[in-house]
């Protein structure tokens, strides 16, 4: 490389780095403008809401929003609601499919293959169509058992168990596998039982990726209104939040600033947990959907 | 690992070790392990299915479910009734068409950004992505209703910037469907950028500078250099965005209230839920429901062609 070649190439570097650095942040500002605007809103006076002229900015915020929302139609209990299903959700969820993804990857045996191939093609499957048959055996089981029938929390928890399984072992697989195998025939080879390798060596190290495979259970449980809307006809208390966001869309006079401070209460625990295990996210869908 | 494998080595089993230390006493403990994740799926998820493929040739209504009348089965009948009904028809070609959209503008945003993050510099780089996270984690619900006042006729921001005072997106059905379409792509197109500038940035810097030193141009490294190197990568995640677009649910219930006016945006799955849920016709919502698992089968089967090919090892 001759020496004006070099400086031609260091001077056009940068020129288009900045250009390329200006398209990145506008569109970082794109895309999360809607949660800005919703978080905005949702602090905004009712008279600014009302406005026809809506300005990107307020200079007098106010919880107002939140209060009325909070106050109303029990959010405060539908929130614990859906906290309650979530958390649930996501402590069966990684027991189950810690244990699951630990056979798929630990050991051979029959249909190994197979199994896995199902768990892959059970998240294809549209659990929307699901809820037809879903509702007459949850309504079955109410019978049967009353915590988990029709207008239960419990028959919320089961049906997002399911459905945040197969992901969730698919994901875990990957965690699993990435831990040597030495480590568990030292701890045997020491002398350590099957149950204490499980739950003292293996489970350690995969709870970071249990972590982030957390993250999707929570999400399916949490983020749900189909469910609670199909399941939970009568009891009004056992109602979850989505729905509850949903009271709030009246035809022609939707009351915004509550929808965006019902939408904002809902969506920062999820943006917390996502922001909180995002590197381990990446690298745990890398392993889902193999790079 | 360095420190531990010696030390493993050292406990002295001499050659007549077998290579394999791996014997595992316990034949039935993988199936112990598995044990609860069947005893939740089975009920849950299998049995689901089947009973779905079930109401969907028996005749299954409003008097069947509370009013104590038998079931009766009735064959084919209520795919019968599916290929005669107009309805279903446009909603299968809205559907295909609604999701091919979705699908490509998904790919196109998100392959564009994966691009360009990897042309920025350090602390653009982080706000896109965190940017992109944001939109991710965004659930459908709250990102619908945020769209909705976003395109708000007269409240939203969207119609006073472009002086549309008073326009109705979700009047017409293809402004509804764009909009919706909108709040979809924000949601998923993260997920194809952070997997494909993961991929991008997996390749090796010696590749690019070879192609570079033999005077490819940019564009050039990017077409035959990149491109080719991703491309099992490129076609999991398409088939991946294929799948969930075409299960959309929550964005069309939420922002078009059901279907839009007059059903007019209706998709599939929510077609087969509001069969059954809302006309009781539990029968005919089951058969649309088989009628896309097929479908989401047939382009499954196709995924698992190509992760077989690119020698995944399941």
């Amino acid at each position: 490389m001759t020496a004006t070649q070099a400086r031609r190439t260091r001077r056009r570097v940068p020129a288009r780095r900045r250009v390329a650095d200006a398209v990145a942040v506008v569109a970082a500002v794109l895309v999360v403008f809607p949660i800005y605007w919703m978080a905005l809103s949702a602090v905004k006076p009712a008279s600014e809401i009302q406005s026809l002229a809506q300005r990107p900015w307020t200079l007098a915020p106010t919880l107002d929003n939140f209060r009325r929302v909070l106050g109303a139609e029990h959010f405060g209990r539908y929130f614990l609601n859906s906290l309650l299903v979530a958390v649930l959700v996501v402590l069966l969820s990684g027991l189950v499919a810690f244990l699951a993804a630990v056979a798929l990857t630990r050991f051979r045996f029959r249909f190994r293959t197979t199994i896995l191939v199902l768990f892959l093609v059970a998240q294809m499957v549209p659990v929307e169509a699901l809820t037809i048959p879903l509702f007459f055996l949850i309504r079955d089981f109410g019978a049967a058992v009353p915590g988990i029938g029709l207008n239960t929390l419990g028959s919320l928890v089961l049906v997002h168990l399911a459905f945040s399984l197969p992901l969730a072992i698919w994901m875990l697989r990957g965690f699993v596998a990435a831990i040597p195998e030495e480590i568990e025939e030292a701890a045997r080879l020491d002398g350590a039982s099957r149950f204490t390798i499980l739950w003292r060596i293996l489970f350690p190290l995969v709870a970071p990726g249990l972590a982030a495979t957390s993250v999707f259970s929570f999400i399916t449980a949490w983020n749900d209104f189909l469910f609670a809307r199909t399941f939970i006809i009568s009891a009004t208390d056992n109602q979850t939040l989505p729905m509850a966001l949903l009271v709030f869309f009246q035809p022609d006079e939707n009351d915004w600033g509550g929808i965006m401070a019902a939408s904002v209460l809902m969506t920062v625990p999820v943006l917390v947990l996502f922001v909180a295990v995002q590197r381990r996210l990446v690298a745990g869908l890398g392993g889902a959907v193999k790079e | 690992m360095t420190t531990a494998v010696p030390a493993l080595g050292e406990t002295g089993t001499g050659p007549a070790r077998s290579p394999s230390p791996r014997v595992r006493p316990g034949r039935r403990t993988p199936f112990w392990l598995l044990l609860p994740a069947v005893l939740v799926l089975v009920p849950l998820f299998a049995y689901p299915i089947y009973q779905l493929g079930l109401i969907s040739v028996l005749d299954f209504r409003q008097a069947q479910v509370s009013g104590g009348q038998p079931t009766r089965f009735v064959g084919f009948d209520n795919y019968a009734a599916l290929l005669h009904d107009g309805r279903f028809w446009s909603v299968l070609l809205a559907t295909v068409g609604f999701a091919a959209a979705c699908v490509l503008a998904t790919l196109a945003v998100g392959a564009a950004f994966a691009v360009l993050l990897t042309r920025v510099g350090r602390w653009p780089r982080l706000a896109l992505s965190l940017a992109a996270m944001a939109a991710w984690a965004a659930p459908a619900v709250t990102g619908s209703t945020v769209w909705m006042f976003l395109f708000d006729a007269n409240l939203g921001l969207v119609n006073q910037v472009l002086g549309l005072d008073g326009f109705n997106w979700t009047y017409g059905r293809y402004t509804t469907f764009a909009l919706v379409g909108a709040a979809v792509v924000w949601h998923s197109f993260p997920f194809v950028m952070i997997t494909l500038y993961a991929g991008i940035a997996a390749i090796p810097d010696g590749v690019l500078e070879a192609a570079e030193l033999d005077g490819a141009s940019g564009w050039q490294s990017f077409r035959r250099v990149v491109v080719p190197m991703l491309r099992p990568l490129i076609t999991i995640v398409v088939i991946q965005s294929i799948i969930w677009d075409f299960k959309i649910f929550t964005q069309i219930y939420v922002m078009t209230g059901g279907g839009g006016i007059a059903g007019q945006n209706l998709t599939l799955n929510v077609y087969a839920y509001q069969q059954a849920f809302a006309a009781s016709e539990y029968g005919l919502g089951s058969a649309i429901g088989v009628v896309m698992m097929v479908i989401l089968l047939a382009v499954t089967l196709l995924y698992l062609r190509v992760l077989r090919r690119g020698g995944e090892p399941l």
